[in-house]
Order: C-alpha cells, then sequence, then structure tokens
C-alpha cells in the first residue's frame, strides 16, 4: 500500500533521513520505533509532504506521493495524526471532528463517521461542545485520533500518540489501535518511543536510529532479538 | 447645558458614522492578520485604489457612484489576490522583517504608481445620490447621507464576514488556517487557497470602503497613510485578528475624535477660552493606541477571538 523507497530529508544540510526504505502492507499495523532524534517524525511528514524529499520517492497505491501537495495527499486517504496532537483549541471537540471530515463531500457520510467516533470514544460525544483545548491530554489524544478517522482514511499515521499520557490513558489509546485492526478497515503506521508496546502491536517493525534503520522485520520477532532487548528494553 | 447636551448627541452620532468607516477599513486588516498573522502596510493604498475605482468608473459608465462600488469591491479582491499571489506568498516564507519591508515597499509602489498615472491633485466627486445631501433628526443634529450609507454598509460588511467566518465550513478552513497552517494542512484544508481568500476578502472589504469614502473624502495618491495609521490603531486596540474588535474599536476611536466639540461646548459653558484641541484629535488616538499596546498587548478582545 505505501512504499517509502530511499528517500533521503535533509535539514539545513545535516541528512536526517538516509537513504530509507519502509513498506506497509494493507490492513498491517507497522510500527516504526525508536529514540527520540531518530527521524520517526520527519519519515511521517515527508510522506505528508509537509518535509522536502531531496530523493527517492514515496508511493501510496502505485502513484507517487513526494510530487503532491499535502492537501491533496490527504485526499488520497492518508491521514496523519501529528506529534502534539495540533488541535484546533478553542474550537469545540465536535467543530474539530468536523474539521477532520474536510475533505468528506456528502454529509451523510460526515454524519456517519462522527456517528463512529462517538461511539469508538463516548467521552468525546460527553464534551462535544467543550473546547478542545481544555480538555485532558489523554482526551485531547482521543479527540485527535477520532479527528484522524472523521475521513475513513485507507492509511493512518499516529506520531507518538502515547507522549505524556498517563498510563491508563496508554493502554486506551492502544486499544484504539487493536480495535482498529480488529474492524479490519484501516492500515496503521506507528510510530513511537514506546518500543514495547508498539512492536507488540505492530505485525511489523522497524527500529530507527539516527537516520537509519537498524534493524527490520515481523515485531514479535524484533521484540525477541537480542539487540532489540538490550539497545531498547533494557532487558 | 443644553448646548452641551446637543454637542454630545451630535458627537455621539457622528462619532458612530465615522467610527463605523474606521471599523470596515480596519476590518480588512484584521481578516488578513488572522488568517495569515502578516501585517500589510499597504492597506491604505488598497483603500486608495478603491477610491479611484469609483471617481473613474462613475463617469465612464455614466451611473451613480453608489452603483459603482461592486467595482471597487472587485478591484480590491483582484488586487488582494494579485499581492498575495505576485509578493506575499514568498514574503511569507522569509523572515518576519521581510514582510514589513515587502508590504512596505508595496505601499510606495502602489502610491507611485496612482502618483504616475492620476497626478497628485486631490479630486473630489461633485455630483452624486449621496454627495452634499443630509437630513436634520434632531436640533442640531445633522445626519449626512454619505456618512449614514457608509455606516450601514459598514454594518452590512462586518454581518457577512461574521456569517461567513462562523457559519460556513470555508469559514471554519479559514479559522483553522488561522490557529494552525500546518494542522488545518492535515486537515486536507488548501492554506494556499484560504490565504488567497483572507486577501480577497480584506481588499473587497476595503475597496468597498474606498468607494464609498471617495463620495465625502478627497482622493490623492496619499489618501492611504491617514487610514492605515487610524486601521492599525484600531486593529491593536480591538485585537489583532478580531473581527468584534475591529467593529468595537472602531467606533471608539470614531468618538473620541468627535470629541473637540464636545470640550468646546463645555470650555464656553464655564466661559473659559480653553485650549484648542481639534488639532490634537488624532493624537489622543495614538495615546490611546500606546497606553493599549503598553496596558493589554492583545487588544481589547484579545488576539484571534
Amino acid at each position: 500500500m505505501l512504499e517509502v523507497k530511499g528517500i533521503t530529508v535533509r535539514y539545513s544540510g545535516l541528512p536526517v533521513l538516509r537513504d530509507l526504505s519502509i513498506t506497509v502492507e494493507e490492513n498491517r499495523t507497522v510500527g516504526v520505533v525508536g529514540a527520540n532524534g531518530a527521524g520517526k517524525s520527519t519519515l511521517l511528514k515527508a510522506i505528508m509532504g509537509s518535509v522536502k524529499v531531496q530523493s527517492g520517492e514515496i508511493l501510496f497505491m502505485g502513484e507517487r506521493l513526494d510530487k503532491l501537495r499535502t492537501e491533496q495527499i490527504v485526499r488520497r486517504g492518508v491521514i496523519y495524526v501529528p506529534e502534539g496532537r495540533r488541535l484546533f483549541g478553542p474550537l469545540s471537540v465536535e467543530e474539530n471532528l468536523l474539521l477532520g471530515a474536510f475533505t468528506v463531500e456528502h454529509e451523510a457520510d460526515k454524519k456517519r463517521n462522527l456517528d463512529y467516533v462517538y461511539e469508538l470514544f463516548p467521552r468525546l460525544s460527553e464534551r462535544k461542545k467543550q473546547a478542545v483545548g481544555s480538555m485532558s491530554g489523554g482526551e485531547q489524544q482521543m479527540a485527535a485520533i477520532g479527528r484522524g478517522l472523521m475521513s475513513k482514511p485507507k492509511l493512518l499515521m499516529l506520531d507518538e500518540p502515547s507522549l505524556g499520557l498517563a498510563p491508563l490513558m496508554v493502554s486506551e489509546v492502544f486499544e484504539t489501535v487493536r480495535r482498529l485492526q480488529a474492524e479490519g478497515e484501516t492500515t496503521v503506521l506507528l510510530v513511537e518511543q514506546n518500543v514495547l508496546e508498539a512492536l507488540e502491536l505492530s505485525d511489523r517493525g522497524y527500529i530507527l536510529q539516527t537516520g537509519d534503520i537498524r534493524a527490520e522485520g515481523p515485531a514479535a520477532e524484533l521484540l525477541k532479538s537480542d539487540g532489540v532487548r538490550q539497545a531498547f528494553l533494557g532487558l | 447645558m443644553e448646548d452641551i447636551a446637543i454637542q454630545i448627541t451630535k458627537s455621539l452620532v457622528s462619532g458612530l458614522l465615522m467610527g463605523l468607516v474606521f471599523a470596515l477599513v480596519a476590518l480588512g486588516l484584521t481578516v488578513i492578520f488572522g488568517v495569515m498573522d502578516i501585517v500589510n502596510f499597504a492597506h491604505g493604498e488598497f483603500l486608495m485604489v478603491g477610491m479611484y475605482t469609483t471617481l473613474l468608473t462613475s463617469p465612464l459608465l455614466g451611473i451613480d457612484p453608489v452603483l459603482t462600488l461592486p467595482l471597487a469591491g472587485i478591484t480590491g479582491a483582484i488586487l488582494g489576490v494579485m499581492c498575495y499571489f505576485g509578493l506575499i506568498r514568498f514574503l511569507i516564507k522569509g523572515p518576519m522583517i521581510a514582510q514589513l519591508f515587502g508590504t512596505f515597499g508595496l505601499m510606495i509602489f502602489l502610491r507611485n504608481l496612482a502618483l504616475l498615472f492620476m497626478g497628485s491633485e486631490p479630486r473630489v466627486i461633485h455630483e452624486g445620490w449621496l454627495v452634499g445631501k443630509s437630513f436634520i433628526v434632531g436640533p442640531g443634529v445633522v445626519l449626512e447621507s454619505t456618512k449614514l450609507a457608509v455606516a450601514v454598509l459598514s454594518l452590512v460588511s462586518f454581518a457577512v464576514v461574521w456569517w461567513l467566518i462562523n457559519r460556513t465550513k470555508v469559514g471554519k478552513a479559514l479559522t483553522a488556517t488561522s490557529l494552525d497552517a500546518e494542522g488545518a494542512r492535515y486537515m486536507g484544508i488548501s492554506t494556499e487557497k484560504m490565504n488567497a481568500l483572507a486577501w480577497a476578502v480584506g481588499g473587497a472589504s476595503v475597496g468597498i470602503a474606498g468607494g464609498l469614502l471617495v463620495n465625502f473624502w478627497p482622493v490623492e495618491p496619499g489618501v492611504g497613510l491617514l487610514f492605515t495609521m487610524i486601521a492599525f490603531a484600531t486593529v491593536a486596540l480591538g485585537g489583532f485578528g478580531s473581527v468584534r474588535g475591529a467593529l468595537v474599536a472602531g467606533i471608539l476611536i470614531g468618538m473620541i475624535v468627535n470629541l473637540p466639540p464636545v470640550w468646546d461646548a463645555m470650555m464656553r459653558l464655564v466661559h473659559v477660552s480653553g485650549l484648542d484641541i481639534h488639532s490634537f484629535k488624532y493624537t489622543m488616538v495614538y495615546a490611546i493606541y500606546f497606553l493599549i499596546m503598553v496596558l493589554r498587548p492583545q487588544g481589547l478582545f484579545g488576539w484571534k477571538q
């Protein structure tokens, strides 16, 4: 479904991603894990067209994404739930969710997606009129994921969804990903510092370190490999 | 005492009317700032272009100046969009200082363009439905039909912009762009289109303001400066990016500018030939502007509310 082929991204001359390739197959969950500054967010932003790719190409369902603008990429069904959520703070929960359905043409589809998100996160339904900026971190993360689901994405990319959340909220966020997997309509690309939980959730994993892929393979095997256990899990 | 009451009423009425003119001029400035965080120093020159549009097209088409207002609005909108795609789009990639000097340069460019084609002579409209007409609504209280028309149109413009921003899908996209442009792009919103729309709305509203203003205010290439400065004070007072703030602050400034006659009446009452404060009316506006900048930099209604 998504093929990132040998991309290089530089910030003011310094390479942040070097000749990096990943593949995401349809209806699978792929975890990209690694420490802070490894280039995980940059990878997702490159896919979204919000940072420039110097070389290599990005293919989504056979089409070059790296030639498109962000809003065109969104219309192809690729949705990015950014790190730090980037919600529209003064607007209400429902206004934020509806902005997530900006590319949805039909009112009926919009309504159906809204009902789906409210069913997925009943708490958002209870607080639909509340300014999203006044909610707790966990609720905001739900709003951000819910907003990402409002356009029924083909590929949902979650950037550090567990960052800064209380443990209970973290498991709720990951529980949501499990449910999406069970429904089998959304492909998930998950970027996490939370190596253990992210790999447990994923079908396939990539370990990213300072712009390079250090290890890749089925997530279960990565979890068992000595290198990963020593470097990231302290086992 | 009666003298004062009449003078206060007169000042309140003309203050309200003039204030709505200031508010209409400031509306475009605050919309553009709200969406793009860019301060357009050439805003007054947009007004000047609107004024010339009405001045020139009215005799050319043989219609009343009032009927050329849509043309002034369209010219303003086109000018706004052209400036966005030809200049602003490149400026926003640069540092803040580039934006400041960029729109400042645009101001000088438009002004000299007008000087080249129109000359430096101040020009007025001599005939029209609104020109020179007024009606008396009370003892000593005269409503000039030009100012009344601007006031009504100003309220209509505010209502339209308010409706656009708060009640339409594109308005929500504008709000999202103003709050977080990168975040808005992740929603599939073309922020490029939203920026252009902000310049179109901003240009149209100030173009219409110019088309009305020229019915009672002479136009010359340098006319923009006074109105730019007042619009800046209005927007700063109301809160940068706040539509509601521009309306309230515009009216407030209109009232301040109309204070001197009240002062004179009070001086007459106590039989003192007091200080002539007429020459200081704009000084008072900027004094309050500075005061607000120091005490409440976010303006009366805060940023972008």
